[in-house]
């Protein structure tokens, strides 16, 4: 018998979000750390904004099923557009940060109509090519400035107090960004509309049956997975104060393929563990030139074969956890 | 209007098309029997020029018998890729396939790129081929028209092979209902890793053809490879010759364009993709799926 204070959730439902939380917080403790551990504090800031980027491209995959090969469309366009208000326009940070974010999100709707046409493999190849359209449109574009990029953005001061030139400062911004983009995707996969999303991927002709419109919720998905890899895009822009060609090449889209695939597809944190592992190893090996490469394709290969669930989900799996 | 630069532009365009037409094909054989998208495709090329390069450099062996030896030797290592890695993917997403021979065209790209670094290694044209001949509106240099007559009987050689012969039958077959054709009693995964490299062969044949004229460089195919998934996008995987139509279409497209307007020279079949998915979702030749 039930009594008055009884959860509506299943326990297991109840478990998942007790894990889900104990994670967040030792997460964020961690984080929060950081400035006084002696890790070189630029290391962080990057990865954080990659394993923003990640979380929004797991979004898509992860739970929408949906594997978009050009997400570097969106963090390089939010990059530009951000670089661009703040250096030419003179945009205070958060203003040109949103900026950039608005830009992917009107990306995402033009050309999320388009691909969401055709969908299984033909989406991969289709938004693989949509960014290299866009990667095009940018190397010949003026406002660019092409190979060189948009060099020496100022930092500025964010809502007019916080100085960005501050490396502490910029630090809990950056931080504080990414929390909130964490938890937006966070709160998306739980809400009833990350159910249907889940329900369309796992059987798409029986949620449609249902009467859910599932072309909408792909659509959807994908705007909002674009528009925070803008805001990852924009943030980046204040920590490596530069907007270049290379964060909308095919190989950045790849690189997020490959975090959120060593992390864990579908997991919670696990994008954020293979942010931080892919830079990481981008930045030990920076001597060893083009053997990075061949190991980034080594582990897609390794992970495709035999560690699909990744690092954090073979971890979940092993201990029956929700993480 | 400039005759001689137009026709040369267009030609540029015929042997880019023979490329596309050539790489989607395969793309297309291999994903009907495999059901995996070859991202490594491009890769395949790449080794198909370099293996030319190497036959010519370290054995002394020309351009013609490198024309068969190259796509076995590349075909051949297909085969083993197969066997290694992509046989184990079956009854998996397809997008596992995609991110594994992504993964393989990774450490392809960066093993030659250790070596070979980023610039281009020359490849002569072979002394029967060399020369032009002029058309009177045009000049006409041999190995281009030999590149795209000679890609144009391949292709043909292909739909012949799959639509019209016994074996094409067995192939189309198992495309449909791979557990029924083994049931009378063919070698279906024999034929899957059969096919996978005649795919693979003919990327690097198109490699080979290529070497002289674009040079012998380690990224040769990475940005190639996704003009072709454009290409594959907007003709559809379903047919054939649509592939091979669509290949030499967008070439002659792209040439085009290059004379009219260069600036979209890069960007024209990716905007032709939009195009066709707005217009037709399915693609030119592709049935509703």
């Amino acid at each position: 018998m039930t009594s008055i204070t009884s959860d509506p959730r299943t326990p297991i439902a109840i478990r998942a979000a007790r894990d889900e939380a104990t994670g967040f917080v030792i997460m964020t403790v961690l984080l929060l750390l950081v400035p006084f551990s002696g890790i070189y504090p630029f290391f962080v800031m990057q990865a954080l904004c990659f394993a923003l980027f990640a979380c929004a491209f797991n979004l898509l995959i992860g739970y929408g099923g949906l594997l978009s090969f050009g997400h570097a469309m969106f963090l390089g366009t939010a990059g530009y557009v951000s670089a661009h208000a703040s250096k030419e326009w003179g945009f205070p940070p958060e203003f040109a940060i949103l900026t950039g974010a608005a830009a992917s999100f009107g990306l995402a709707v033009i050309t999320g109509y388009v691909a969401i046409r055709r969908l299984g493999i033909y989406f991969a190849m289709i938004t693989l090519a949509l960014s290299q359209l866009i990667y095009f449109i940018y190397l010949q574009a003026p406002f660019t400035h092409g190979e060189d990029g948009i060099q020496g953005v100022p930092q500025g001061k964010m809502f007019g107090f916080l100085d960005l030139s501050n490396p502490t400062v910029l630090y809990y911004v950056v931080l504080g960004v990414f929390l909130i983009g964490f938890l937006i995707v966070y709160r998306a996969i739980n809400s009833p509309f990350g159910e249907v999303l889940k329900s369309i991927r796992e059987n798409e002709p029986r949620a449609i049956s249902l009467g859910y419109k599932a072309d909408q919720y792909k659509l959807l998905a994908y705007i909002l997975s674009g528009t925070l890899a803008g805001l990852a895009g924009g943030m980046k822009v204040f920590v490596a104060q530069n907007a270049s060609l290379t964060d909308v090449h095919w190989m950045m889209s790849g690189e997020v393929v490959l975090m959120t695939l060593i992390g864990g597809l579908g997991t919670i944190f696990g994008p954020v563990v293979g942010a931080f592992i892919v830079i990481a190893m981008q930045q030990y090996l920076a001597g060893f030139g083009q053997w990075v490469t061949v190991i980034q394709g080594a582990i897609f290969v390794v992970c495709v074969l035999a560690f699909r669930r990744g690092i954090v989900g073979e971890f979940a799996h092993y201990f029956k956890r929700s993480l | 209007m400039n005759i001689q630069a137009l026709s040369a532009q267009l030609l540029v365009g015929l042997i880019n098309g023979s490329f596309y037409a050539l790489l989607s094909l395969g793309l297309a054989v291999i994903f009907g029997m495999l059901n995996v998208i070859n991202f490594a495709h491009g890769a395949l090329y790449m080794m198909g020029a370099f293996c030319a390069y190497f036959l010519l450099n370290l054995f002394g062996i020309g351009y013609w018998p490198a024309l068969i030896i190259a796509p076995i030797v590349v075909g051949l290592f297909g085969i083993l890729m197969e066997r290694s890695l992509l046989q184990w993917l079956t009854g998996l997403d397809h997008l596992y396939g995609l991110l594994l021979t992504f993964g393989v065209a990774l450490i392809l790209q960066g093993l030659f790129q250790n070596y070979f670094g980023s610039s281009g290694l020359p490849y002569a044209i072979p002394t029967e081929l060399q020369g032009g001949v002029n058309l009177g509106f045009m000049f006409l240099p041999i190995y281009r028209g030999w590149v795209v007559i000679f890609s144009l009987v391949v292709c043909l050689v292909t739909w012949y092979l799959i639509e019209r012969t016994q074996l094409g039958a067995y192939l189309r077959a198992a495309t449909e209902n791979p557990t029924l054709v083994r049931a009378f009693g063919i070698n279906v995964p024999r034929m899957i890793t059969l096919t996978f490299g005649f795919g693979v062969g003919l990327a690097a044949l198109a490699g080979v053809l290529s070497a002289p004229i674009n040079q012998v460089r380690p990224l040769m195919g990475a940005d190639l490879i996704i003009v072709v998934f454009a290409v594959v996008v907007i003709g559809g995987m379903g047919s054939i010759m649509g592939s091979i139509i669509t290949g030499f279409a967008l070439g002659v497209i792209e040439g085009l364009t290059k004379y009219f307007y260069p600036e979209a020279s890069n960007t024209v079949v990716f905007v032709f993709m939009v195009l066709v998915l707005l217009l037709k979702p399915t693609g030119l030749t592709g049935r509703a799926t």
